[in-house]
């Protein structure tokens, strides 16, 4: 334990209740709605009232194709999500934290998007990646490439929104990034001076030292994966049928339905997923961590 | 950290860097701008062009005056919300980190949990808008306050309680050995050496309060509650084949998280890089 100091006498007291402003409106508004959808998801539940039905929800959510895609989807878009960002925010750091000219001005750049609201970037991208007119397709069409129907094609729509995503998202990444590259202390790019090349300095010094960050960066973006719901609403709605469904956005779906006791076992297992895989993936990395 | 030499490759490949970045990040907002200063006719044409006349300001009267100025409910709706729950947030949040860092008991570290938990675990929706309507506060901007201040507080403590290590406790020992109380020691010594932190926090939360979507969509249904993200979402079916008044929405609800970031920028991304190596 820690020493009191010398003045024991006059130590002061910490009061118990500057906690209670943050535990109530926590517990509240939180905890409560968290731990009521685990009966919630087990009733069959109207705004009147909820009759319980056991796991029949669950069933029902784990058997319809339309909703076990949301599953699967959800899993993909974590995945790629965050491993897109972890993959091109390290180099896109490295690149902003050496001697480039106007470092500033592309820092500025890359977190911009970050800035503006999910859904006008979903809107925008929608328009460039619309199949006859959009943009992208104009672009593919005047270097002789077929075009692309980037939302409308039922195995591309996701990805085309995991796109879109790591585009919005890499600027966090690259800062998170940044900030674990600025950390490592010069004498460890002194030591390899002589040994030459950038790749023995990325290879060697770089990506060891930068390995808190990384796995902030992996569980941040995978977190933020699994529980998107915006970027998917405002582009592809789910679709094409249910395509690109999400569980966020099946749930939304339920909800707007009035399948409030379904809409609610999604979120249940959304928390399980979440759960299972965040936190063991959270404290492995926690055992990994290196001090610099 | 290399020699500048000039050579011809290296200006090349600041070039191609200079080529990339511009393509990747600077395009797509260009674009929107274009469009926004377009005619519905032209901009169905989607195309990647200076406009044939600059309709930008005309496009903006539009969007703004658009339902009986709708756009002014929206922004000011979306200001409220963010500046309460990031009040509260800041407040709260301080609160629990300064006693919960310098205790630092059982008590501390199990609450800290539940809250850090807050960070991963989803919101469960529909649970959250049955208990806004037993409490009376569904549709109300306080009641969407309070899901904010619930949402982003696990966010904020873990931040101060950071910032907090970097405050030494023999500040607060001889505030109180001059009489000060706990909460004078609060609000006169602690807040303000934690400024690094609460922009940080005031910044993040602002933007991403003002630009939440999924929040007001289920817990402030209405067109009197309609916030800044809402109007666009609004305005899409109404907008169908307008492209240029879409795009000179996003304009306008684009403007206020440009301009908190620009007020903050230069202490934010010290503070988010200081955060972000201890945390």
């Amino acid at each position: 334990m820690k020493k009191r100091g010398s003045k024991t006498a006059l130590t002061m007291s910490y009061p118990n209740w500057f906690y209670l402003p943050a535990v109530i409106t926590f517990a509240i508004f939180f905890i409560w709605p968290t731990l009521s959808a685990f009966y919630y998801s087990l009733t069959r539940w109207t705004i009147f009232n909820a009759t319980f039905i056991g796991i029949e929800n669950y069933v029902q959510f784990l058997s319809d194709p339309m909703l076990s895609i949301g599953l699967k989807n959800t899993f993909i878009y974590g995945i790629l999500t965050s491993g897109l960002k972890t993959i091109l925010a390290l180099p896109l750091a490295v690149l902003l934290t050496s001697g480039i000219r106007f470092k500033g001005f592309y820092r500025s750049l890359v977190f911009f998007p970050v800035l503006v609201s999910t859904i006008a970037v979903g809107i925008t991208f929608s328009i460039l990646m619309q199949p006859n007119q959009g943009l992208f397709n104009v672009i593919l069409a005047s270097v002789g490439l077929p075009r692309v129907d980037w939302l409308g094609n039922p195995k591309l729509a996701l990805f085309s929104v995991i796109f879109v995503d790591v585009w919005k998202g890499i600027g966090i990444a690259t800062v998170i990034f940044m900030a674990g590259i600025l950390a490592i202390p010069q004498d460890y790019f002194d030591a390899v001076k002589l040994e030459g090349g950038f790749y023995i300095k990325f290879r060697h010094v770089i990506i060891p030292l930068v390995r808190n960050s990384t796995f902030t960066v992996i569980l941040l973006s995978f977190i933020g994966g699994l529980r998107t719901f915006d970027l998917i609403w405002a582009m592809t709605g789910g679709g094409p049928g249910f395509a690109s469904d999400v569980l966020t956005s099946i749930i939304y779906k339920q909800y707007q339905a009035g399948f409030y006791g379904l809409s609610t076992a999604g979120n249940v297992i959304l928390f399980f997923m979440v759960t299972l895989l965040v936190f063991p993936l959270r404290s492995f990395f926690n055992s990994k961590e290196i001090e610099v | 950290m290399t020699g500048k030499k000039k050579s011809p490759s290296a200006i090349a490949a600041n070039t191609i860097v200079f080529l990339l970045m511009i393509a990747v990040f600077v395009l797509p907002f260009l674009y929107i701008i274009l469009m926004a200063c377009k005619s519905a006719k032209e901009s169905a044409l989607m195309r990647f062009s200076l406009p044939e006349t600059n309709l930008l300001f005309q496009n903006l009267g539009h969007v703004i005056t658009f339902r009986d100025f709708e756009m002014f409910r929206a922004l000011l709706n979306s200001t409220m919300l963010t500046v309460g729950a990031v009040t509260l947030v800041v407040i709260f949040g301080a609160l629990f980190a300064f006693v919960a860092q310098r205790k630092n008991d059982r008590l501390a570290i199990i609450m800290m949990g539940l809250l850090v938990a807050g960070l991963m675990i989803p919101p469960s929706v529909v649970p959250t808008v049955s208990l806004l309507r037993t409490l009376g506060i569904y549709k109300t901007l306080h009641g969407m306050i309070l899901i904010d201040v619930a949402l982003f507080l696990p966010f904020a403590t873990m931040i101060f309680r950071t910032a907090m290590t970097g405050i030494p406790r023999d500040l607060d020992e001889a505030a109180y050995i001059d009489g000060a109380g706990p909460l004078p020691i609060f609000f006169r010594v602690i807040l303000p050496l934690l400024k690094p932190a609460i922009v940080t926090v005031v910044v993040t939360s602002s933007v991403n309060i003002f630009n939440d979507f999924v929040g007001p969509l289920y817990f402030l249904p209405g067109a009197k509650n309609v916030t800044a993200p809402l109007t666009l979402y609004n305005y899409i079916s109404q907008f169908k084949t307008e492209w240029n008044l879409l795009f000179a929405n996003v304009l306008v609800v684009s403007v206020i998280p440009l301009l908190i970031f620009i007020f903050f920028q230069r202490q934010l991304v010290s503070g988010m890089m200081g955060g972000a190596v201890k945390g």
